[in-house]
């Protein structure tokens, strides 16, 4: 919080006739990049290493925390509430100050780079809420998703449009009028539009119906199969550990296990202390 | 992210500090005579009047912006409606005036409010349909109607009486200082109605429709003659204070006046002055300490309880609109009073003065300068920036004049000084985008 | 012949003078509703930003004219139009660098950002006052009429006359054009897109790439030419007086939450709403009630408000409006 805002509190910021709170930001858009270094040898496609920092000038919410994910796979973050899961994505994405450790994606180190240089870097980062443009068409959305190309964008239109049928049907009308589930395919077919070499996702499946769950899920499938990797935040700590290469169980910012999901599945301290039986 | 050099705690002697200094230019003005001040006391003093008016305005805008963050952009509005108070209670009756149609206007005004109130139950009791919404409108058509046809006819009667030096109501020839309240209980009424409407909706919408209020409430007093003679105006007030003529004839005055060294003019402005600015710092020192009292109470700390986090004061059962609205209303009436205490001290009703620059937003310059949400950082802020808008006027000319020097006489030289009188314009921008910059909580910080 | 009568004068002194007014509301609303929309505060220097243009522009036109340029039956102030827009255009940008900026990058409270928009509005007022002072000012030369009463008697043999100034066909055909350019770039262009997305949604632009800086820097240039034609469509059509430009504040700020702040299609409906509205109500209606009934003789002048009122009608359809609909005629971003 600035000075200015502390000076006038809460003050005014009510009156609609005035100020508009609706869709401001938070991210600090004027954060310069530093300069991006080579990577390690051996390293996976996308790796968040010994990770420790957390936001602003607060505590650290990450404890050397690492997190990887290798070419054509899925790879999830579970955990119990408030063990720091979004937040190891955000250190991921450059949103947050990371005091140790580094983010290295395809023999580059980017640590340094901002979120925005990360997106031109190959990330496609889908946040848990307001991940869509409201008011736009959801091919306008797309067309966003698409800002920084200048070649041809109607192959990954199709591409996306293909892989979401259901939104395909809808291409012209306002993505805010979408169901809850096709807002998030929306908002997944935005980050696509990049062509990203890795998609991270923030919780795709949070308050959405079992059955639409189980249909993202499909589709998340089908575009890691497709040999787009996936790094993934996940709620549904079981659903996921089922379609996971890789799972990553945090505890209070810190890796407490890490395996494939099927191994996790079979390990009785995570189902004993997490998976609830 | 520290910012600015505000960030730390303040020494108490932060604003007696500030209070002196402000002190020693009012005495500056009143004695030293050059290129920055007059040199006379009678200059300093008036100042200072109109400064202390603007105090309990500001006083009142600090009650609703600093204690529950409202956002009131039609001062103009509620000074000029308690401004009407005076004329309303002290004026002598007009002759012919009240029974020229005098009942009539109070039955259509009475008829006109009815209307309102009819159609606002209507909307409420009625179920909802086709029917209640041509109810409602049938209701708001025939009131208007009637109201019309008993108003006009008596406003044509009013204003044939005697135009030339009434054709108006007049007054009820009460002593001018009960008008102080009145005109405070004018603004509130005012105030509850707006803030009823723009309160209750999901979403406030104080801003805009106090800017509308505001200006409708001037277009009255401006085109309604019956009620204060509009853009005529209404001159010779009754004083609650001696008048200059009579007390230059009092030889007792006469001679205290000359043992002080003053001629009896310069003393009787001066006596007269400092009498309204007895008075005034009476009411500012008393609404001050209601004020506060007021902030200590449980009623004040549940008001910034509201201000500082509005869910949770909701979760907690407290009605945040009601407490908008008092505080919005109580505001109003402050500023009402000090609209009516300044028609006293001119003596006079132009309702065309009336602008919202200077009586809208240089306000808000003075609020936001003194510190929100703090009483005593309003008093100096209004104070403060009242002496500057007014020394403005003098400085910038001469400050034009030093930098226009070398410039060749000459057609844009002329022009540049001609329209230096506007530089307190582009001061008092300055000044208030300096102090969000580096000084958000003003002069003198809420604790 | 009565009917057409009434139609004449209907034309004459209401639909022809509250389309034209509509039109300087609705580009008034327009800029107001943008910056609302992407910058996400009340610009109460809006008004001081279409006096500033409009004084700008007629010095220019002042210029034209004493060097004997003109453009035969058009306004002269039609060529300086463009430098008037981009001085004001200047202007803007500056006082973005220099105020708003510093409280945008650091996320501060959108009130604050009012609060910075009342210094500028003083900075501005005082700004124009240093530039052509404060008279009132006329600046439209040309071909005063495109259709004068007595030439349209004479042609239609009709006791009513109508007459179309020069002003109001030019503000007409300018306001659509300018209209049209606007939502084209708006919903055609990429950079209309991205300005879209930001106001929508600035995260998400900003992580598709798109520099919010630019962003601004260009809503800044839009609202300023928007201000600048209106003031001056406003002065031709009127005349220029600085402070009527700050009261016209209040009936475009209406305009704007009528129609649903941060829209600009509801800016555009606002402005038509307040501006025929306020025409309809302080119109005397005598005349066309005579045309139309002419048995009747009615006592006054079938006026519902004073003209001096007018700033109350805009008022009270803002009230209605935001009772019945409270997110405005066209839905707002605003609740």
């Amino acid at each position: 919080m600035s000075d200015q805002d502390q000076a006038f509190g809460n003050r005014g910021n009510r009156d609609a006739s005035v100020v508009n709170p609706h869709g401001r930001g938070t991210i600090d858009g004027t954060r310069r990049s530093g300069s991006t270094g080579p990577g390690r040898a051996g390293d996976p496609f996308l790796i968040g290493e010994a990770m420790s920092g957390g936001y602003g000038r607060g505590p650290d919410i990450l404890h050397d925390c690492t997190i990887a994910v290798e070419k054509g796979q899925i790879a999830v973050i579970v955990g119990p509430n408030g063990a720091g899961k979004s937040t190891a994505m955000k250190a991921i994405f450059g949103m947050l100050n990371l005091r140790q450790g580094s983010v290295r994606l395809n023999g580059r180190d980017i640590t340094a780079l901002n979120p925005q240089d990360r997106v031109k870097a190959g990330m496609g980062f889908v946040p848990q809420v307001h991940n869509i443009f409201p008011s736009m068409t959801v091919e306008e959305n797309l067309e966003m998703g698409a800002f920084i190309r200048n070649d041809d964008i109607r192959q990954t239109l199709e591409q996306v449009y293909d892989l979401f049928p259901a939104v395909a049907e809808k291409r012209r009308q306002a993505a805010g009028e979408l169901s809850g589930g096709q807002r998030q395919q929306v908002a997944v077919g935005r980050a696509l539009m990049t062509r990203p070499q890795v998609l991270m996702l923030d919780e795709p499946t949070a308050g959405v119906s079992p059955i639409v769950m189980d249909e993202l899920f499909d589709r998340i499938i089908a575009i890691a199969r497709g040999g787009l990797p996936v790094l993934m935040v996940e709620q549904n700590a079981q659903q996921a550990m089922m379609i996971a290469d890789k799972a990553y169980v945090l505890v209070q910012g810190a890796n407490a296990h890490t395996g494939t999901g099927k191994e996790l599945m079979a390990n009785d301290e995570v189902r004993r202390t997490f998976l609830g039986g | 992210m520290s910012t600015n050099r505000q960030a730390t705690a303040h020494s108490p002697w932060r604003a007696p500090i500030l209070f002196a200094a402000l002190a020693l230019l009012f005495v500056l003005e009143g004695t030293v005579r050059n290129s920055m001040f007059s040199g006379s006391w009678n200059t300093s003093l008036a100042i200072l009047n109109m400064g202390l008016i603007s105090a309990i305005t500001a006083l009142g805008v600090n009650m609703q912006w600093g204690y529950a963050g409202l956002f009131n952009v039609g001062v103009v509005g509620f000074l000029a409606l308690g401004g009407l108070a005076p004329v309303l209670v002290a004026m002598p009756p007009v002759e012919g005036g009240w029974s020229a149609g005098g009942p009539r206007v109070l039955l259509s005004l009475a008829v006109g409010l009815g209307t309102l109130a009819l159609a606002t139950q209507l909307w409420r009791r009625m179920g909802k349909g086709r029917l209640r919404g041509l109810a409602v409108t049938g209701v708001l058509i025939l009131g208007f109607f009637v109201y019309r046809g008993l108003f006009d006819p008596a406003v044509t009667a009013i204003e044939a009486n005697n135009p030339a030096r009434h054709g108006n109501l007049g007054g009820l020839g009460m002593p001018v200082m009960l008008s102080w309240v009145v005109g405070g209980a004018f603004a509130a009424a005012a105030a509850w109605a707006v803030g009823k409407v723009a309160l209750g909706l999901r979403s406030d919408y104080l801003a805009i429709a106090t800017l509308g209020i505001g200006e409708i409430i001037v277009a009255v007093l401006k085109n309604e003659d019956w009620l204060a003679r509009g853009v005529k105006n209404v001159v010779s007030i009754p004083r609650p204070v001696p008048y200059e003529i009579d007390l230059q004839q009092n030889p007792a005055f006469v001679e205290f006046a000359t043992r002080w060294g003053f001629s009896a003019t310069e003393a009787s402005g001066i006596w007269v002055k400092i009498c309204y600015m007895s008075l005034f710092l009476v009411v500012l020192l008393v609404l001050i300490l209601l004020a506060e009292l007021a902030l200590k109470s449980p009623w004040g700390r549940m008001m910034r309880a509201i201000r500082d986090n509005e869910t949770a004061a909701e979760a907690m059962g407290k009605n945040v609109t009601a407490r908008h609205l008092q505080v919005f209303v109580l505001g109003s009436a402050v500023i009402g009073m000090a609209g009516a205490m300044m028609i006293t001290q001119d003596g006079l009703m132009a309702p065309v003065g009336y602008n919202p620059l200077r009586y809208t937003f240089l306000i808000w310059v003075m609020v936001i300068v003194g510190g929100s949400g703090n009483n005593w950082g309003s008093v100096l802020g209004a104070v403060l920036i009242w002496f500057l808008w007014i020394k403005a006027e003098v400085w910038g000319p001469a400050l034009i004049g030093v930098l226009t020097a070398p410039l060749p006489d000459g057609g844009l030289k002329e022009h540049l000084l001609d329209s230096s009188a506007h530089m307190r314009f582009i001061a008092m921008g300055l000044v208030l985008l300096l102090v969000l910059r580096f000084a958000p909580r003003g002069l003198v910080p809420e604790k | 012949m009565d009917i057409l009568n009434a139609l004449v004068a209907f034309l004459n002194f209401v639909f022809i003078p509250a389309a034209a007014y509509g039109a300087q509301l609705a580009l008034g609303a327009l800029g107001v509703t943008l910056i609302y929309g992407i910058l996400r505060f009340s610009n109460f220097a809006h008004g001081d930003t279409m006096a500033f243009g409009t004084a700008i522009t007629i010095l220019v036109t002042w210029g034209l004219q004493a060097l004997g340029i003109s453009l035969g039956p058009l306004p002269t102030a039609l060529l300086a139009l463009p430098v008037g827009i981009a001085a004001t255009a200047l202007l803007v940008l500056a006082t973005d660098r220099a105020v708003y900026r510093f409280y945008r990058v650091q996320k501060a409270a959108p009130i604050i950002l009012v609060m910075a928009s009342v210094g500028v509005m003083f900075l501005m007022n005082g700004l124009t006052r240093l530039l052509i002072g404060v008279d009132e000012q006329r600046f439209a030369d040309g071909e005063r009429f495109v259709i004068n009463v007595r030439d349209f008697k004479a042609m239609t043999g009709l006791a009513e006359g109508l007459a179309l100034k020069t002003t109001q066909l030019l503000t007409l055909v300018i306001a659509i054009l300018v209209v049209w350019a606007l939502f084209w770039f708006l919903n055609r262009t990429k950079s209309g897109k991205a300005m879209r997305a930001y106001s929508d949604n600035e995260d998400l632009a900003l992580l598709s790439g798109i520099d919010p800086e630019k962003v601004v820097r260009l809503t800044w240039i839009i609202a300023a030419a928007l201000a600048t034609i209106a003031g001056v469509l406003y002065g031709l059509d009127k005349a220029f007086k600085p402070f009527n430009y700050f009261q016209i504040l209040l009936p475009i700020f209406a305009a704007a939450i009528v129609g649903g702040l941060g829209n600009p299609l509801g800016a555009i409906a606002g402005g038509f709403v307040v501006a025929f509205s306020e025409v309809a109500i302080t119109y005397p209606w005598l005349k066309i009630a005579g045309y139309l009934f002419p048995g009747w003789q009615p006592d006054g002048l079938l006026q519902l408000l004073g003209t001096e009122y007018k700033f109350a009608v805009s008022f009270v359809i803002l009230i209605v409006v935001l009772l019945f609909k409270p997110t405005g005629l066209f839905r707002g971003k605003s609740v």
